[in-house]
């Protein structure tokens, strides 16, 4: 079984940091989703973030971990925010830029969850996130913690930039390392090792970064303890994102194209370059 | 009376379920294993990378309309996604949504059998699924998105979203659908959460006709290949808003649930299927 680890209170503490101490509590959703506008630059944005709750309702949700609740909760919230801004462009203005705050140490594990069906929830917050990015919404994902699996497709992964905190803690993977270890009968040591190698197994955020799917690696952030001048940076950061969002096309297509992609995602923009080659007959 | 023999669709590997899906003939494959596009990163460690990753891409016709499937080999790593199966998956969706934009219709199919992300490609499978997400949603709004789950495999893992995202999700009674397999869930959460080895209680909690009852799948299939062809051909015209956009709906379903006393599978389909049509 998973031993309980300590609560991470990233999430909350660049949710808090970046929309002037809000806590973003709604009272139509659960406490562990957090909604809150904020300004960055001469605009307001939109901040998401999931945090933990010892008191969830669901007790396999309670360690952060994106749950039943917490994924229908950002789907609706994201989509009021769509529906909100349905028509700004016609009246010359843009709609508003969505940033998720992301510290997901995995999606709930249980048999409540799957009888309730977690997967179309995760599905319905990924939805959400993506039909906001082809409404002109630009989605920026910011990973200040654990970036993990399910709950990373859920929370962030569809974002039209992602940007992370370069800390040892931010981590982005398919399964954590505890449960990887257990499955391939490994240990946490030798998957370390195996990731030196072969890069798409590495958790740390750099080697993600040379995957090419990250747009900006944010040096030299005290990430536990943000002073005024890191969340200022950060902030800076994602005004970037933002604006670069939106002056490129609405779809993923950025993650193939950097520098970083062409090197290490080769395989993915070999298929694609073939596929559409033979697409129609000759 | 005796009824009529079945073909088995379940027993057929994934590039004989394209086929049989598509109309007589019309069969093309896309960057087949003759074209040798395999996993870079699988022989590294040690594992045979096979010349398809385990995804077949066809073109053809289905009811004489131009399509795309892609099918996952279930047998075949687990069915599991890795950088150039994902890749497949998203790249033919996106080339169907570009046809899409051009005014060219075409009918997209997924024949998924995974148990996920690829464990030793782990952050490009998932990578590519999040990818797979994003191509689905966007061709949803052009064309209905068809989504077979029929195999012992079931779909697991971020490829359950994918199924979930469609327009339309067809399941035999074979198959399960949930995000995290049992023995994860036996594993992170102990046996007294779930025990991967009944398969009594597994199948009662995400194996088809218990998704379909609950409204998480739309139509139940028997393992017949005639049967899940004329499916797939109806399953293009009048189809619903998608499940994944429902969510005020859902979301009420799930504020009505005891989180403390969850109800029992059956329980669970009398209390959703009560006056809804679906």
């Amino acid at each position: 079984m998973s031993t309980p680890t300590a609560l991470s209170a990233r999430g909350l503490r660049w949710f808090q940091a970046l929309t002037g101490g809000q806590q973003g509590l709604l009272p139509d959703i659960t406490r562990t989703v957090r909604v809150a506008d904020a300004p960055i630059g001469r605009e307001h944005a939109r901040y998401f973030a999931v945090v933990p709750d010892a008191e969830n309702r669901f007790p396999r949700a309670r360690s952060g971990e994106v749950g039943l609740d917490e994924a229908w909760a950002l789907a609706r919230q994201i989509r009021r925010t769509i529906a909100e801004d349905r028509g700004v462009e016609d009246r010359g203005a843009c709609p508003r830029a969505i940033i998720a705050i992301v510290d997901v140490a995995s999606q709930a594990y249980g048999r409540r969850e799957e009888l309730l069906g977690i997967h179309l929830a995760g599905a319905a917050a990924a939805d959400a996130y993506a039909s906001a990015r082809l409404a002109g919404h630009p989605v920026i994902a910011l990973l200040v913690g654990k970036a993990m699996s399910g709950a990373f497709l859920t929370h962030g992964y569809q974002a039209n930039r992602i940007l992370a905190l370069d800390s040892p803690e931010v981590l982005v993977h398919a399964m954590s390392k505890e449960s990887a270890a257990r499955v391939t009968r490994r240990s946490v040591e030798a998957l370390e090792e195996l990731g030196r190698s072969i890069t798409p197994m590495a958790y740390d955020v750099r080697s993600f970064a040379s995957l090419g799917l990250l747009h900006t690696l944010i040096e030299g952030i005290n990430a536990d303890a943000p002073g005024m001048d890191d969340v200022e940076r950060v902030r800076a950061q994602l005004a970037a994102a933002i604006a670069d969002a939106r002056a490129g096309p609405r779809d993923l297509s950025s993650r193939l194209t950097s520098q970083a992609a062409r090197a290490l995602r080769s395989a993915s923009i070999e298929v694609r370059r073939r596929l559409a080659q033979s697409w129609d007959v000759p | 009376m005796s009824r009529p023999a079945r073909d088995s669709f379940i027993e057929l590997p994934a590039r004989e379920r394209a086929r049989v899906l598509l109309d007589p003939g019309t069969f093309r494959e896309l960057l087949g294993p003759f074209e040798r596009v395999k996993s870079p990163w699988l022989p590294r460690q040690g594992v045979v990378a096979q010349a398809d990753d385990g995804v077949v891409v066809a073109r053809g016709r289905i009811g004489g309309e131009n399509a795309v499937i892609a099918a996952v080999e279930g047998a075949y790593q687990g069915g599991s996604i890795g950088e150039v199966s994902g890749s497949k998956i998203a790249g033919a969706l996106e080339l169907a949504l570009r046809d899409c934009e051009r005014g060219r219709g075409v009918r997209p199919v997924l024949l998924l059998e995974t148990g996920g992300v690829r464990l030793q490609e782990a952050n490009l499978g998932l990578a590519a699924i999040a990818e797979i997400h994003a191509a689905i949603v966007a061709l949803r709004r052009r064309v209905p998105v068809v989504c077979v789950v029929a195999g012992l495999v079931g779909c697991f893992g971020g490829m359950s979203l994918a199924a979930a995202l469609c327009s339309r999700l067809i399941i035999t009674r074979q198959a399960r659908l949930g995000m995290n397999g049992p023995e994860v869930i036996e594993q992170e959460a102990g046996i007294g959460e779930l025990d991967a080895m009944d398969t009594r209680e597994v199948w009662g909690l995400m194996g088809g006709e218990q998704r379909v009852a609950t409204g998480f799948a739309d139509v139940l299939m028997e393992d017949d290949t005639a049967a899940i062809a004329a499916e797939v051909r109806r399953a293009f015209d009048n189809v619903p808003p998608p499940r994944s956009e429902q969510v005020d709906a859902w979301s009420a379903r799930m504020a009505d649930i005891d989180a403390q006393h969850p109800p029992e599978p059956r329980t669970l389909r009398a209390l959703w299927l009560r006056g809804e049509d679906r």
